[in-house]
């Protein structure tokens, strides 16, 4: 078992190192981050032009770029911006605004998702559970950015009808907020309500439909029947055995559900006015520079191997059998 | 068809994975299925679904009015009227005007007809690359199988969302085409993984055993009994294909990393709206409206597909024994995690 997993680790790690490496080899083939430079009028001397290459090493093979890159972030140092900003200054900044937003949906999401999923598997065929049902295909229908979009008009209605500045849409935190620990807490409650929701909701839907199936599989089990037979309750049954049970798929989906989070993390980020790891991708492509594109898909890279870990972890801790082996 | 037996016979001739016994009847399967051909019973049971049913009329009408919206339709795409800025939907303007003085009813046809063009194009090519990637890696096994698998997992760690827009400046000025080239070059892992599976299962049946031994070379043997044992599965995933290219072709064309400016797609409508969203809603919510209806739509038709083609995926569940039409299929086969991949 040991064995499996540090093989699953290398293979991990060497599939991190090539995406990378495949992201910063596209980015350094397709952007031109002197052509705005060039662009300019008056144009700029070809000496100026010329030393924004050296310095950006647009002249190097490609290959070489990319040692010399992850021989630098191995030391924690990510490069310089095309605009010459230190990466690994606002890594951390980015970072943190990132997972706060990850880890909010995916606690929310899961926990609601399985919530939502039981009790309509439960409650099958009744009105509750063709509403619940419904409520996932509609939200599976319809884009991240949309979501944000038509929460944001909802949250304006629901400031104006309340007369207060109930939830606020930009920004993780009030710039310049001044006041004690509550007030600022509550401060950054009303700035994490929507993109969460937004983030979240999409994750209760997508792990919903699978926990009700799931769950549906083992209510028809025989072992349940047996564990009420020799005198559980039926809520007992469902609790102890039958939820435990239908937890295992979950933990396969969790990988899948994580990378899904992390592109729409990007939408809300950007909708949302949060300076994460996802509005800085779109601002490094917008503004062709592969440093930061190497940098984000680094990130992500080792974010989704990492779930995949958790993943594996989950189903040993849920499916006894994973573990004797 | 020469190898309808093995998917055609409903709960017969597939492979009973569980232990559970199998709640319908097989009396009853047997006399729903005497006498009509795969083909039918599936046409049947898929028309059956009242909710499929209505996915599908409404994605046909909705494709069907963005092709012909230009003959009737007031006002082109490209068309400014400069009588009219940003007002709202009206007589003459029925989903308003821009800033510019665009209609937005010409636009948002133009736009929904790019997207659904997109998608369907899109998960056409995918299922290509999936279906060759899948059944030679399954069926060939060995060092072909792990290198096309290690390909897959590759492309599953890097998000196609990513790759996508990292290669987008390099896309920019030139056709749309090349943009659905390279989604279809994106969109095929999940497909292929599971293609592969099934083809693992399928290499060790006596008919393909047979086909193998009576000397039929390999590329035959995956064309004719391979991939045609698969289809039933393929039709159900290009369904999924195709709903989830729209949200991802959106997203990145939300973003401007997908469909560029003088065309326009429903992504971009969106953007352009949501910039006044609040104070001007139908520049957006029309275009956001008819992409979540015909997504939807798209999903409905998969899981009518789902369970007209393969109603073994119930089996084995609490499932009312009287008929029961309607109901969701309980178990989605392809994770549906691409679905929401985009956004």
């Amino acid at each position: 078992m040991a064995r499996f997993l540090a093989r699953r680790l290398v293979n991990y790690v060497a599939l991190c190192l090539v995406a990378t490496f495949l992201a910063f080899a596209l980015a350094a083939m397709t952007f031109d981050p002197v052509g705005k430079l060039q662009a300019r009028n008056p144009p700029p001397p070809q000496a100026t032009i010329d030393a924004k290459r050296a310095e950006l090493r647009l002249d190097e093979p490609i290959p070489q770029r990319f040692v010399l890159w992850l021989g630098d972030a191995v030391q924690g140092d990510f490069g310089r911006t095309v605009v010459n900003q230190s990466i690994s200054d606002e890594l951390p900044r980015r970072i943190g605004v990132s997972l706060r937003l990850f880890l909010l949906g995916t606690v929310v999401g899961i926990g609601l998702g399985v919530i939502l999923g039981v009790a309509s598997a439960i409650r099958q065929y009744r009105f509750s559970d063709y509403a619940a049902t419904f409520f996932s295909f509609v939200i599976l229908s319809t884009p991240v950015f949309l979501l944000g979009l038509l929460l944001k008009y909802l949250a304006l209605e629901l400031n104006s009808a309340a007369g207060a500045q109930l939830l606020v849409f930009t920004g993780e935190t009030t710039p310049g907020f001044q006041g004690g620990f509550w007030a600022a807490l509550v401060d950054r409650v009303q700035h994490l309500v929507l993109p969460t929701l937004t983030i979240a909701l999409g994750q209760i839907a997508y792990y919903s439909r699978y926990q009700r199936s799931a769950m549906l599989d083992v209510l028809g089990s025989d072992f349940l029947r047996t564990a009420q037979a020799k005198g559980l309750t039926r809520r007992k049954a469902l609790f102890k055995h039958g939820l435990r049970t239908a937890l295992v798929p979950m933990a396969t989906l969790f990988a899948f559900g994580f990378g899904l989070l992390i592109t729409g993390g990007t939408f809300t980020e950007r909708i949302f006015g949060w300076y994460g790891m996802g509005d800085w991708l779109v601002y490094g492509i917008e503004q062709d520079d592969t440093n930061i594109t190497a940098t984000v898909t680094l990130f992500v890279a080792v974010l989704v191997l990492i779930s995949g870990w958790l993943s594996d972890v989950f189903y040993a801790l849920l499916d006894p059998r994973v573990r004797l082996r | 068809m020469t190898t309808t037996d093995v998917t055609g016979g409903t709960g017969k001739a597939v492979p009973t994975g569980g232990a559970n016994p199998v709640d319908v009847p097989l009396d009853a399967v047997e006399a729903e299925t005497e006498g009509v051909t795969r083909g039918k019973l599936v046409l049947r049971r898929f028309l059956r679904n009242r909710l499929a049913l209505t996915g599908l009329v409404i994605l046909v009408l909705l494709y069907a009015l963005s092709l012909t919206s230009p003959l009737f339709a007031p006002w082109r795409y490209d068309e400014y009227d400069y009588l009219s800025f940003l007002q709202g939907p009206s007589a003459s303007h029925w989903f308003g005007t821009s800033q510019i003085g665009e209609d937005v009813f010409a636009q948002t046809m133009r736009g929904l007809q790019r997207s659904l063009t997109i998608g369907l194009l899109t998960a056409a090519i995918s299922i290509v690359i999936a279906s060759v990637v899948g059944a030679c890696a399954g069926y060939f096994g060995g060092w072909v199988d792990r290198g096309l698998m290690w390909v897959v997992d590759l492309l599953l760690v890097l998000p196609s969302f990513l790759i996508i827009a990292v290669i987008s400046p390099a896309l920019r000025g030139s056709s749309w085409i090349l943009f659905v080239l390279l989604l279809g070059m994106f969109a095929w892992m999940i497909t292929a993984r599971i293609l592969r599976g099934m083809t693992l299962t399928l290499r060790e049946r006596e008919f393909v055993k047979a086909a193998r031994f009576m000397g039929a070379p390999s590329g035959l043997i995956i064309r004719r009994h391979i991939l045609p044992n698969m289809a039933s599965l393929m039709i159900i995933d290009v369904t999924i294909t195709v709903g989830s290219t729209i949200l991802l072709e959106t997203g990145l064309s939300y973003f401007g990393f997908g469909v560029q400016p003088p065309d326009v797609s429903l992504g971009t409508l969106i953007r352009d709206g949501s910039t006044a969203a609040l104070t001007t809603p139908w520049l957006f919510l029309f275009a956001g409206g008819l992409l979540v209806v015909s997504v939807l739509a798209v999903n409905f038709i998969g899981d009518g597909l789902r369970d007209a083609l393969d109603p073994n995926a119930r089996r084995g569940r609490k499932v009312r024994h009287d008929e029961d039409p309607d109901v969701e299929v309980e178990r989605p086969r392809t994770p549906r995690a691409r679905q929401e991949e985009p956004s």
